[in-house]
């Protein structure tokens, strides 16, 4: 199976536009917006700061979330990759491991029961709850005979997603006031972000980034099954618990930050595979750049589309990616 | 002993199994006496012996009054949608060929959410009074799931429909409806968005007689096609080219599959709100029990999702009293931790 870009030439400069690209989609993210601002006004933001208002802006909201978008979009599309790898089944997504209902879960619990509603605060409890939902998803499918198996890692992290979702919507059905607060944070935002936040969480994340293109190779030879990955001399409990690692810290350390946004990961793969074929050495860094592409995107997006109101950008990357998507589906680059 | 009795006439033929019989038996007794348990309990107590003799019409006439009038209406649309939605998640599973494919996964309950969240938010003035009555709802929400479905199929079409394309194409639709929603609760007052999330939840709270009225056609008009859909469904889960050699009309069967699966979860999913994880973990506690062929799969499932969701609703009527936390929380709470017993029993 082979993607729309034949030959190493061709994806390496692929990949090339698609950081050219990436860098003109941020900056257009710094100076677009219900502020007008020109590309003059952001370099003089930091070489001549005056206190205007939109310098301010500038430095304290636009690059930040810009900079947020792109950590979490590249982390999420990972993710997706790992994740779809790791348990071989292609509708599986970070969110089925219960990363964003855990995260969810623990937010919600602590604005109800310990009075907690600083999103500085927030972004920690979130990657607790993540952590915590992902390792019982974890330790439950590799629980009983045969160790972990892909269908017993799908399955189980279905049930922990269902349970801590379930446990989270009682508890917004009977506090209408923590509705009101995490509603938007539920619905996964890049607005309002501090830098401090994503200095807080980029080592992690930059170390997952790292660690996942190495693993690429290693994702080829588990993806041909698990005997014959063994049989080619890897250690798959080894790679299994990296793999699973890795995506607990890229999703876990984008929920935190950006609350869950659930379409990314699961589609940017999709789009990866559907220009580079099969091969994860390549599909790994596209899917990084397309999902920080599709996520800064959508938030440039968010920032229009109810005007002067901002949409959360999860709602924005499922409007503006579902046709992509569907495009790429029915162009059938699955035989199965 | 022989395993199997055998039915075989003209036109059709089926193996009886005769543990997967004994297991539909229990679990049949096991459905009554919950209902019974969960029509008996409440602000009134009334022994399960009781209730049953009001049933028949030989009890206290008080106790008849409250069963028929509150209590019997609501466990039966429960009891309803609990199976209603396990019968469409263990078609869908088997149509798609995927444990996690559940009528939630593909958009069928977010079209219906959509369509819900969009009567209320769209339909109501400044001072939240709805312009339109609430009865209109069900059939907004069950307008949401079809339309969706038949999105679906149409989408995924080309030169037939592969379970691969199939579920993409929903997970995508998913996203989309799921973002919409968010959107429309958003954008409207946060009275309405409560409103919703109990809704979304799922609920059967104040259910009469009208509701059980408008399910058990959906329902019953369903079973006598699950019940010829059987062999077909079996045959589809070796794989499309060996279906297709075994003389099956593929793509048409599929459509009525999904067709069939949408039917039973908008009508569920009108009348009783977005129950979740009963399409998807019903089907896999009854493959546990009765194996994996859909002539005792489909009657399994449809008990366990009636008793879980009865059972949730009787736990959200009584853990918290006074207050009312919508069946949909317990679903979770009750099928969960089973479902990991069982994973880690078997395999």
């Amino acid at each position: 199976m082979n993607g729309i870009l034949y030959g190493n030439n061709r994806k390496a400069a692929g990949l090339i536009i698609g950081i050219i690209l990436a860098l003109i989609i941020m900056a257009l993210s710094v100076v677009l917006g219900y502020t007008n601002t020109s590309f003059k006004q952001a370099i003089e933001a930091y070489t001549a700061f005056n206190g205007s208002n939109e310098h301010l802006i500038i430095q304290l909201s636009r690059v930040p979330r810009s900079l947020v978008g792109m950590a979490v979009g590249i982390s999420l599309g990972i993710a997706g990759v790992l994740m779809q790898a790791l348990t071989r089944n292609p509708i599986a997504s970070p969110d089925i491991f219960g990363i964003n209902a855990g995260a969810g879960f623990f937010i919600v619990f602590s604005v109800t029961f310990l009075g907690i509603s600083s999103i500085q605060q927030f972004m920690w409890i979130g990657f607790l709850g993540a952590a915590v939902a992902a390792g019982l998803a974890y330790a439950l499918g590799s629980a009983g005979k045969g160790g972990l198996t892909p269908v017993k890692l799908t399955l189980a992290g279905a049930v922990m997603a269902a349970l801590f979702a379930s446990l989270t919507q009682g508890m917004l059905v009977t506090n209408e006031k923590a509705l009101d607060e995490v509603l938007f944070w539920l619905a996964g935002s890049v607005e309002g972000r501090k830098l401090s936040m994503l200095t807080a969480v980029i080592p992690a994340l930059a170390f997952a980034w790292i660690v996942s293109v190495l693993l690429s190779r290693q994702l080829n030879a588990f993806a041909l099954g698990e005997d014959v990955a063994v049989s080619l001399g890897q250690k798959t409990v080894i790679f299994k618990l990296a793999a699973a690692l890795m995506v607990i810290l890229l999703a876990g350390g984008s929920v935190a930050i950006a609350g869950p946004i659930s379409f990314i990961g699961i589609v940017v793969p999709h789009f990866a595979r559907f220009l580079v074929g099969n091969d994860h050495r390549w599909i790994v860094p596209y899917s990084a750049l397309i999902g920080g592409i599709m996520l800064v995107l959508a938030d440039i997006g968010a920032r229009y589309i109810i005007m002067p109101e901002e949409a959360p950008v999860g709602v924005v990357t499922a409007l503006i990616g579902t046709p992509f998507f569907i495009y790429i589906v029915r162009k059938g680059i699955f035989q199965k | 002993m022989r395993k199997y009795w055998v039915l075989q006439r003209k036109s059709f033929s089926y193996l009886i199994d005769k543990k997967t019989t004994l297991a539909i038996m229990v679990l049949s007794i096991a459905s009554i006496a919950a209902m019974l348990i969960s029509i008996g309990v409440g602000d009134m107590y009334i022994a399960p012996w009781d209730v049953f003799t009001a049933l028949i019409g030989t009890g206290l006439d008080i106790n008849e009054l409250i069963i028929t009038e509150f209590r019997l209406p609501r466990v039966l649309v429960a009891f309803i949608a609990g199976a209603s939605l396990a019968l469409s998640g263990a078609i869908l599973q088997g149509v798609i060929r995927n444990p996690l494919a559940s009528p939630d996964m593909i958009g069928i309950t977010g079209g219906a959410g959509f369509a819900a969240v969009g009567f209320l938010t769209m339909f109501s003035d400044d001072s939240n009074n709805l312009l339109l009555s609430i009865n209109y709802l069900p059939i907004f929400a069950f307008a949401g799931a079809t339309v969706v479905a038949f999105l679906i199929y149409a989408l995924a079409w080309k030169n037939g429909v592969t379970p691969i394309r199939l579920i993409l194409i929903g997970i995508g639709l998913m996203a989309l409806f799921q973002a919409l929603t968010t959107l429309m609760m958003l954008i409207g007052p946060i009275y309405r968005a409560s409103q919703a999330t109990v809704w979304l939840t799922g609920t059967v709270y104040g259910t009469s007689w009208k509701e059980v009225k408008a399910m058990l056609p959906w329902f019953l008009g369903m079973l006598p096609i699950l019940i010829l859909l059987v062999r077909r469904l079996n045959i589809q889960g070796f794989g499309d080219d060996l279906a297709m050699g075994a003389g099956i009309a593929v793509h048409r069967e599929r459509f009525m599959l999904l067709m069939a699966c949408t039917a039973l979860a908008g009508s569920a999913v009108a009348f009783a709100g977005a129950i979740g994880f009963v399409g998807l973990i019903g089907p896999h506690i009854a493959r546990r029990i009765t194996g994996s062929s859909f002539g005792g799969l489909f009657p399994a499932s449809a008990l366990i999702g009636g008793i879980m969701v009865v059972l949730a609703d009787l736990a959200g009527r009584t853990v918290f009293s006074p207050l009312e936390v919508p069946a949909g929380v317990f679903t979770a709470a009750i099928g969960a931790p089973y479902f990991i017993y069982l994973l880690f029993k078997n395999q």
